[in-house]
């Protein structure tokens, strides 16, 4: 018996040694492959040199809703209304502040008067959302399969061939940015039109928009658009008490924007 | 001492365990793919992929190249930071192939409201009209030149130096009154407007023209009791009359 009892012990000894080596084993071909494509490196753009990010002035913003129906028609997003990359919200504060928040398909059509709103509006303004980059992403902390992730240069990107449409960053993102694409059956979101800014030409919604109310740029350069934004504003972002640290900031954007 | 062996079912165990761990490495080698972990816990591949998509929205600089009169015409006009494509909708392939993608042009009334319509949510400042009250039935275009929209000032028109004024009432429910319905102005206000100041309105009376229940006016326009309505003020110590609200 005593003989049994040595052997388990000694059995558990090599087991808890065995592991992590086991488990270095498991990781090494990610280590090797890591070596191997470094040297692969190529293309002129250079994703270490940036860093992106998005302001939105809300005095600026008209609510034409030319961001939302460019993001649409760039991306081909789903034109049914319940499928945005970005989309404008109207905000309606009655007497008693309270927030009436509402965005008829996303803006593209316009904002109709509400029928049948008698109630008394204080004041009321446009807040343009969209994914907010977050430097924290709590999507990306859920993901289970590494399929949605932040890339080099600051942009949160879903990978659409290894995402397996889970849906748990649809639920982990505070800004309810995400849905799941419904032909592809799997996440989708604002990419700051990634294809776009890797070669020099700006996201569409920025593109379009007639009045300026979104500046997009780098956050490392003295001379971006971006950084005289936040030099000349007092920025807010989204939410941000939970810690996600977005990078869009927006400006003019009171307590009940959120 | 006696030579220890190790009991068989431990030496069964570590071959199970070994060959697992075999299949386990093997079937990650197989199943990770390549990329995977070159700069993170994604594929860094996907990135590139994503590059690839393709691009509808060809960029404002672009056109200037084919269309140099109307770039330059824009930009000196008040619609300088509207893209082109914010009108004409995205343009790559256009660019591509000129001839074979033609782009389309908002030409109907209903596209400029979507900047210029009256909302209370827009900033104040921005030109809006009442499309329903802005010169209705006509298309835009034939006042308006879209890549040059505002009409030549001409002193005559109030607005030259009453801008704020006449866009206010754009806006409001006085909209279809001409200035001059209410104001008798003297031709010489329009070239040396402080020798000659224009008239304004004196009396209730003069509203009542209109609102006083007696008023040989259309029927559409509301009525108020002229005697009974806060009778010891004139009207507009309430109503601003370019923008008359009633609550
Ligand atoms: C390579 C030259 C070229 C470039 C670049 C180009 N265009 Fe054109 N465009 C043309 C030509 C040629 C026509 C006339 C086509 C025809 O009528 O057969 C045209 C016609 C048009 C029309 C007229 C459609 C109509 O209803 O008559 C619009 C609108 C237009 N282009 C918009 C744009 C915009 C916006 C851009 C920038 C994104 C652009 N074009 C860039 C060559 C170009
Ligand atoms: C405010 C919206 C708007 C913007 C911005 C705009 N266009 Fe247009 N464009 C129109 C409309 C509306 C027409 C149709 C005019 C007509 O039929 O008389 C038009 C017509 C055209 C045509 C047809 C030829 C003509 O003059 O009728 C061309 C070419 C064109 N636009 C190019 C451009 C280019 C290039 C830009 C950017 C530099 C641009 N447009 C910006 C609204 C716009
Ligand atoms: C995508 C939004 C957008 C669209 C569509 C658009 N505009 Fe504009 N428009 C603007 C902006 C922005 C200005 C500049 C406002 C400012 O100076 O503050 C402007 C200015 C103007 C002005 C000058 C107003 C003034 O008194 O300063 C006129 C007139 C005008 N637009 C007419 C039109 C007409 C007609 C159309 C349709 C062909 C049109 N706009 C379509 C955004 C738009
Ligand atoms: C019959 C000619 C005519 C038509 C049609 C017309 N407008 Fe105007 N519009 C004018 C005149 C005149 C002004 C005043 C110009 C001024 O104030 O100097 C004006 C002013 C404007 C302004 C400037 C408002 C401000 O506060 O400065 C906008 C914006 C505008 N129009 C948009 C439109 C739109 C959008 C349409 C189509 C739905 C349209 N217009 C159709 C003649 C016209
Ligand atoms: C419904 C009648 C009415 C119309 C239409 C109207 N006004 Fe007036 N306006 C008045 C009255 C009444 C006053 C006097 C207000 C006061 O004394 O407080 C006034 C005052 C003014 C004043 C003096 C400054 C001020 O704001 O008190 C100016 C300038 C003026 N109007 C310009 C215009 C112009 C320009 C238009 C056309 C765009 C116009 N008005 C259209 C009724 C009208
Ligand atoms: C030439 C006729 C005319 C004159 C003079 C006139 N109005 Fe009006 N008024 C109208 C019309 C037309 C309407 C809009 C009715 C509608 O909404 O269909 C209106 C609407 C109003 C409204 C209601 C607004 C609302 O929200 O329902 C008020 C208040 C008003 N006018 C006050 C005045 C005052 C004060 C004066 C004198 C300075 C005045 N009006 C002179 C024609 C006139
Ligand atoms: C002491 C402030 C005051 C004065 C002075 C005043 N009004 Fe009003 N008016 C109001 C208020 C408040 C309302 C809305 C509630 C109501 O109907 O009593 C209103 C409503 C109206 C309406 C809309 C009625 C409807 O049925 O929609 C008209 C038109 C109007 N006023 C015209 C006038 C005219 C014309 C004068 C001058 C003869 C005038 N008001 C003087 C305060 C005033």
């Amino acid at each position: 018996m005593k003989n049994n009892n040595k052997s388990r012990r000694e059995f558990l000894l090599t087991c808890s040694k065995a592991l992590p080596a086991a488990a270095g084993l498991v990781f090494m071909p990610y280590a090797t492959g890591q070596l191997l494509l470094k040297a692969q490196e190529s293309e002129g753009y250079d994703p270490t040199q940036h860093n992106y990010a998005m302001g939105v002035d809300i005095h600026k913003c008209i609510g034409c809703g030319r961001c939302a129906d460019a993001c649409k028609k760039e991306n081909l997003v789903p034109e049914e209304p319940y499928y945005f990359r970005t989309w404008v919200e109207r905000y309606r504060i009655n007497l008693e502040g309270e927030a009436i928040v509402d965005s008829p398909n996303g803006g593209i059509d316009g904002f109709p008067e509400p029928a049948g709103s008698e109630e008394e509006i204080l004041r009321s303004f446009f807040v343009p959302k969209l994914c907010n980059h977050c430097a924290n992403p709590p999507c990306v902390q859920v993901c289970p399969v590494g399929a949605t992730f932040t890339s080099r240069d600051g942009v949160v990107l879903v990978d659409e061939t290894y995402c397996v449409g889970c849906r748990y960053c649809v639920q982990a993102c505070p800004y309810g940015a995400r849905y799941i694409h419904p032909e592809k059956q799997v996440a989708d979101k604002c990419t700051f039109c990634y294809h776009r800014i890797v070669k020099g030409l700006l996201p569409a919604c920025v593109e379009v928009c007639p009045t300026q109310a979104r500046v997009f740029g780098e956050v490392g350069l003295r001379s971006s658009p971006l950084r005289r934004f936040l030099r000349f504003n007092d920025v807010t972002v989204m939410k941000g008490s939970l810690n996600t640290k977005p990078k869009v900031y927006y400006a003019g954007a009171d307590g009940e924007v959120r | 001492m006696k030579k220890m062996k190790l009991p068989q079912q431990i030496v069964s165990l570590a071959i199970l365990f070994a060959v697992l761990l075999a299949g386990l490495i093997t079937a990650r080698m197989f199943l990770i793919p390549k990329s995977f972990g070159k700069y993170g816990h994604y594929r860094a591949d996907a990135v590139d992929e994503i590059k690839t998509q393709e691009i509808n929205y060809a960029g404002a600089i672009i056109c200037e190249e084919c269309h140099e009169d109307i770039a330059e015409q824009k930009e000196k006009s008040n619609h300088r930071n509207v893209a082109c494509e914010a009108c004409h909708g995205p343009t790559a392939a256009h660019v591509e192939a000129p001839d074979e993608f033609i782009p389309t042009a908002p030409r109907g009334r209903g596209y400029c409201p979507l900047c210029h319509g009256y909302d209370p949510s827009r900033p104040t400042g921005f030109p809006q009209i009442i499309a329903e009250l802005h010169n209705p039935g006509k298309a835009c275009m034939t006042c308006h030149e879209p890549h040059n929209p505002l009409l030549p000032h001409t002193p005559e028109e109030c607005s030259a130096c009453h801008r704020e004024i006449s866009s206010t009432k754009r806006i409001s429910p006085h909209e279809s009154l001409e200035c001059t319905s209410c104001h008798t102005v003297p031709e010489q206000h329009l070239t040396s407007p402080r020798f000659a100041l224009a008239q304004k309105p004196q009396s209730r009376e003069f509203c009542g023209d209109c609102h006083a229940k007696s008023a040989k006016s259309p029927k559409e326009i509301p009525r108020i009791d002229l005697h009974a309505h806060y009778e010891r003020y004139l009207c507009w110590d309430c109503h601003y009359p370019h923008h008359p609200e009633a609550r």
